[in-house]
Parts: structure tokens; C-alpha cells; sequence
């Protein structure tokens, strides 16, 4: 396992996917208010939400972002630094390309928009250089993607669960992959500003780090 | 330490990616059911679940098999599409029909009306109904297609699981609903059949937007969560079957998070309800 020095992650990691369920709104007011301008890395949220309602997130983070906050769309290319959340009722999946693309396909987990479905496709795409973070939730979504990133040799990032208000998806996921990292909320917004090239680094060199 | 968490090899997921066009073309080539541009990422997981209900543990072996066991493709197409539908689904898309185009359609001595991709038959029954109620369907024919048979075979008996039908209740009266959605169904033996009365107004029949070709003029295309599972290309192959479709000035609804912006036909057609995903044909020169 590659050590996780924070100007290593910052050189390797090439996109981000979170995945959060019950008090995730809370946790991410935490985390993605913290990514930084000089951010490259595409961010890719799964949060679990009713699949009948216009979903109001994205302009509840917009207004607390730096970066731009969209709601994905079918066939969109993927622009670095931006935040992209999954509409209510579809999941979200990368392509080659990469691009976005939406299905209504059953749910996965109970859930659809489903954090497996978004993490295994990721992982697929991104390899090495995705970070996964499962957050705070009552089911076991996020578990099996999370172990997907893994497998493609990415790094794994569990809310450490006593911080969580609902602990059972941290735990699930910890169980079922042993993270890298168990983190707080205000650990992982470090970790997350961390993958920012500084303002006078902002065109990355090879990455040089031994896997 | 648990296996599981070993990584998964290179190389196989790299002959995963050589594997998935094989089978596509094996299958285009036997069958002519044509997936080579379907959008991957979610083929890919439905093709995962193929090789566990079909126990192979590669895709090469899936290939063999729908090959050389005429039975296998068959289920393999309920793994390759995808009957996820509900009756007045997005209850908002129907409202904005009613309040956009019903009075435009209204002006039309006869109606032709294209439900796309219809599955087991929720979207076109509620196009049957919406029309019924804004008293336009006497004068409609409805063509309603789809590439798996036993779906548009669904569709035709018109029954479904009376569970849904709270549900499908709910998305029909804020679709602005003027009746009761029981008024179009007889519940019996844990089943809602639908009125038959609405069928003699819907053709179904086997038609794809991959390889078929426009086979009437139209004045609405209704296609709804099908081009999202297309790549970009096949996308523009099937939105060029709708331009052709479409009467002057005729009308195109999509699924509530599709767009026509990344498509080489974007120009073609003007927002009428960006928000719902309705838009016009620009009168042609
Ligand atoms: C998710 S369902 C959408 C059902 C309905 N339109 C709705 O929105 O509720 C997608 C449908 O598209 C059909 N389909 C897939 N490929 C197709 C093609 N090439 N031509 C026509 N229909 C296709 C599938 O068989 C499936 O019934």
C-alpha cells in the first residue's frame, strides 16, 4: 500500500466519489465547502434522498462552495473540479471518456441513486487514482463499491463511525474492506483540501510514487 | 487475510473490456439485436448478473452459450434491457403535456402519437388515459414499440400486480388527473387489468431505434428513459429516427434527466418545458 502522504494523494488521485446516506447533508457542509478553488479532481456524491422530490442539494452546496456544484446529466463530459451530485430516482455511473451517465436500473442496496453502483464504475474507470469515502448512514450501500475501489488499488476512506449519526453504512463499509483510512469529518476535509495542487503547483508533474 | 480484498488483477478487467464488443457482435451477428453502442458502465453490471444466473465465469463462456443454446438469448434480453416503468411516472412531464401541447394537439384532426422504448406498457396507458381525459384519444392512434417481445407482450394484456396501483394513483392525480385512475381498470384476483377500450386506440409492436426505421409521421415522440442507456452516437442515430418521425413543428419528450445538449440534433428542436424535457421541432426552411 502506498504511503498516504498527502503530496502523494495530491499527485495520484485523479477524482473523488462519496457516498452518504442518513446525516449526510450535515457531513458534507462539513466536506465539500473545504475543497479548494485549485482542485482538479472531479467529485462524484451519492447522497440517499426521496425519489419523488426535486432534489434542492445542489442549490444548498452551490451557495456553500467554492467549486461549481451541478446535478449530473445523461452523457455529460466530465469537467475537472467540479462537484456533480446524482438526481433522486437514477443512478450514476462513469464511462470511459470519462462522461456521466444516468440509469433507472432496480435499486441496488434499497437504494437508488445506489453508492455501490457509482463506486464499482468508478473504480473501473479511475483504477489507482479514485478516492472512495463512505459517510454516515443506516443501510449497507457503499460497502461492496467501497471493496471495488479497493480491488482497483484506490483509496478507501470510512467515517469513523462513532463520529456518524447513523453508523451502521461506516461500519459495514469498514467491515467489509478495512479502509485506509477511518477519519472525522473534519479529517477527512482535511485530507479532501489536501488533493489540491498549491496555487504555484497547479499543473502536476508525473506522479513518481511506487504503488 | 480475506481474499476478497486482494486487488482484482489488471488484466482482467482488461479482457472484460475485450470480451463485452466479442459478445455484442457474436450477438448482432446471430440475432440482430444490436448493443454495440449501448452505453457500457451499466451494460457491464447487468452483464455481471448474466454470468451469475447463467453460471460463467467469464464472458467468453456467456458468449458460447448464446451461441450453441437457442434458449439462453432469450433471458440474456431481460439482462441486456431494462423493464424499470411505472404508470404517470414523474407526474410533473404529464402535467406539462396537459398544459403545453394538449391545446396544440387539440387543433389536429387526427392524432399519431410514438411511445418509444414502452417496456410492459405504463407509459403508453397513461398517454392513453391523459388523452382520454383531455377527450383527444378517440381521434389517436398510439404506436407503442420496444425491442423486447415479452415486454410489448405485457403491455398488450395490460395487466399489473394491484400493489403498484396506490402508487401509480398518487403519480396520476398530481399529473393534474381530472378522473379517477379506477375509472380505467377492474381490480380482480390480486390483478388491475387495464380498460380495453384504451387498447383499440395503441399499436404495439417490435421496432428498434437501433436498426429500424421511421416507419410514420407523428406529431409527439414520447421516449423516455431508454436513450440514457445508449452511447452518444447510437443517441444521435435514434434522435435522427424522431426528426424524421416528426410532423412539422411536432413535438418530443424525453426522460426527466435527458437532454438533447450533448446531441448533434440539439439544433433541431426548441425548449418548449425545459424543465420537463419537452421540445418542438424548429419549423424547417
Ligand atoms: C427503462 S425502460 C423505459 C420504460 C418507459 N419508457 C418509462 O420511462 O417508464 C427502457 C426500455 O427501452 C427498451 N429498449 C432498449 N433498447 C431499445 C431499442 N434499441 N429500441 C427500442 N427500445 C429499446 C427496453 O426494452 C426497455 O423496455
Amino acid at each position: 500500500m502506498t504511503s498516504l502522504t498527502a503530496d502523494s494523494l495530491a499527485h495520484r488521485i485523479d477524482a473523488v466519489v462519496i457516498g452518504a446516506s442518513a446525516g449526510g447533508v450535515e457531513v458534507l457542509s462539513v466536506l465539500l465547502p473545504a475543497l479548494p478553488a485549485t482542485l482538479r479532481a472531479p467529485v462524484f456524491v451519492v447522497l440517499h434522498q426521496p425519489p419523488d422530490r426535486r432534489s434542492v442539494l445542489t442549490e444548498i452546496f452551490r451557495r456553500k462552495c467554492v467549486l461549481p456544484v451541478h446535478e449530473a446529466e445523461d452523457k455529460e463530459p466530465v469537467v475537472p473540479g467540479t462537484v456533480y451530485f446524482a438526481p433522486p430516482n437514477y443512478h450514476l455511473l462513469i464511462e470511459r471518456g470519462p462522461s456521466l451517465a444516468l440509469s433507472v436500473d432496480d435499486l441496488v442496496q434499497f437504494s437508488r441513486p445506489s453508492i455501490d453502483v457509482l463506486f464499482q464504475s468508478a473504480a473501473e474507470v479511475y483504477g489507482r487514482r479514485l478516492l472512495g469515502v463512505v459517510l454516515t448512514g443506516w443501510n449497507e450501500d457503499g460497502a461492496s463499491g467501497l471493496l471495488a475501489v479497493r480491488q482497483a488499488r484506490g483509496v478507501t476512506v470510512v467515517q469513523d463511525p462513532d463520529t456518524a449519526e447513523a453508523p451502521v453504512m461506516p461500519q459495514a463499509a469498514r467491515l467489509r474492506c478495512q479502509p485506509d483510512l477511518v477519519l472525522a469529518p473534519q479529517a477527512i476535509a482535511e485530507l479532501l483540501r489536501s488533493l489540491a495542487a498549491p496555487a504555484s503547483d497547479a499543473s502536476p508533474s508525473p506522479s513518481a510514487l511506487p504503488s | 487475510m480475506d481474499a476478497a480484498l486482494d486487488p482484482v488483477p489488471e488484466h482482467v478487467a482488461k479482457t472484460f473490456r475485450i470480451e463485452l464488443p466479442l459478445l455484442l457482435e457474436a450477438i448482432y451477428l446471430k440475432y440482430h439485436y444490436d448493443f454495440r453502442e449501448y452505453a457500457h458502465a451499466s451494460l457491464k453490471r447487468r452483464l455481471t448478473a448474466a454470468m451469475i444466473r447463467f453460471n460463467c465465469r467469464t464472458l467468453s463462456q456467456l458468449q458460447e452459450r448464446v451461441l450453441h443454446e437457442p434458449a439462453v438469448f432469450p433471458q440474456l434480453l431481460d439482462f441486456l434491457t431494462v423493464q424499470v416503468s411505472e404508470m404517470f411516472r414523474d407526474p410533473t412531464y404529464y402535467r406539462a403535456v396537459r398544459e403545453h401541447m394538449v391545446p396544440i394537439l387539440r387543433t389536429y384532426p387526427s392524432l399519431k402519437i410514438w411511445v418509444a422504448g414502452c417496456s410492459t406498457g405504463e407509459e403508453v396507458y397513461s398517454m392513453a388515459i391523459l388523452l382520454r381525459e383531455e377527450g383527444l384519444l378517440e381521434r389517436s392512434l398510439i404506436y407503442a414499440t420496444d425491442i423486447n417481445s415479452q415486454a410489448l407482450q405485457r403491455a398488450e394484456a395490460g395487466v399489473f400486480d394491484i400493489d403498484r396501483m396506490a402508487g401509480f394513483t398518487e403519480n396520476h392525480r398530481r399529473s393534474g388527473g381530472r378522473s379517477s385512475l379506477s375509472d380505467y381498470y377492474t381490480a380482480a384476483f390480486g390483478r388491475a387489468v387495464i380498460d380495453k377500450s384504451l387498447r383499440k386506440h395503441i399499436v404495439f409492436s417490435d421496432h428498434s431505434l437501433a436498426t429500424d426505421s421511421v416507419f410514420a409521421e407523428v406529431q409527439f415522440v414520447s421516449c423516455r428513459n431508454v436513450l440514457i442507456y445508449f452511447n452518444r452516437e447510437l443517441q444521435d442515430r435514434a434522435l435522427g429516427l424522431f426528426v424524421d418521425a416528426l410532423c412539422r413543428k411536432g413535438f418530443l419528450g424525453l426522460g426527466s434527466k435527458e437532454s438533447l445538449r450533448f446531441s448533434a440534433h440539439s439544433d433541431a428542436f426548441t425548449d418548449v418545458s425545459r424543465e420537463e424535457r419537452i421540445f418542438q421541432l424548429k419549423d424547417r426552411p
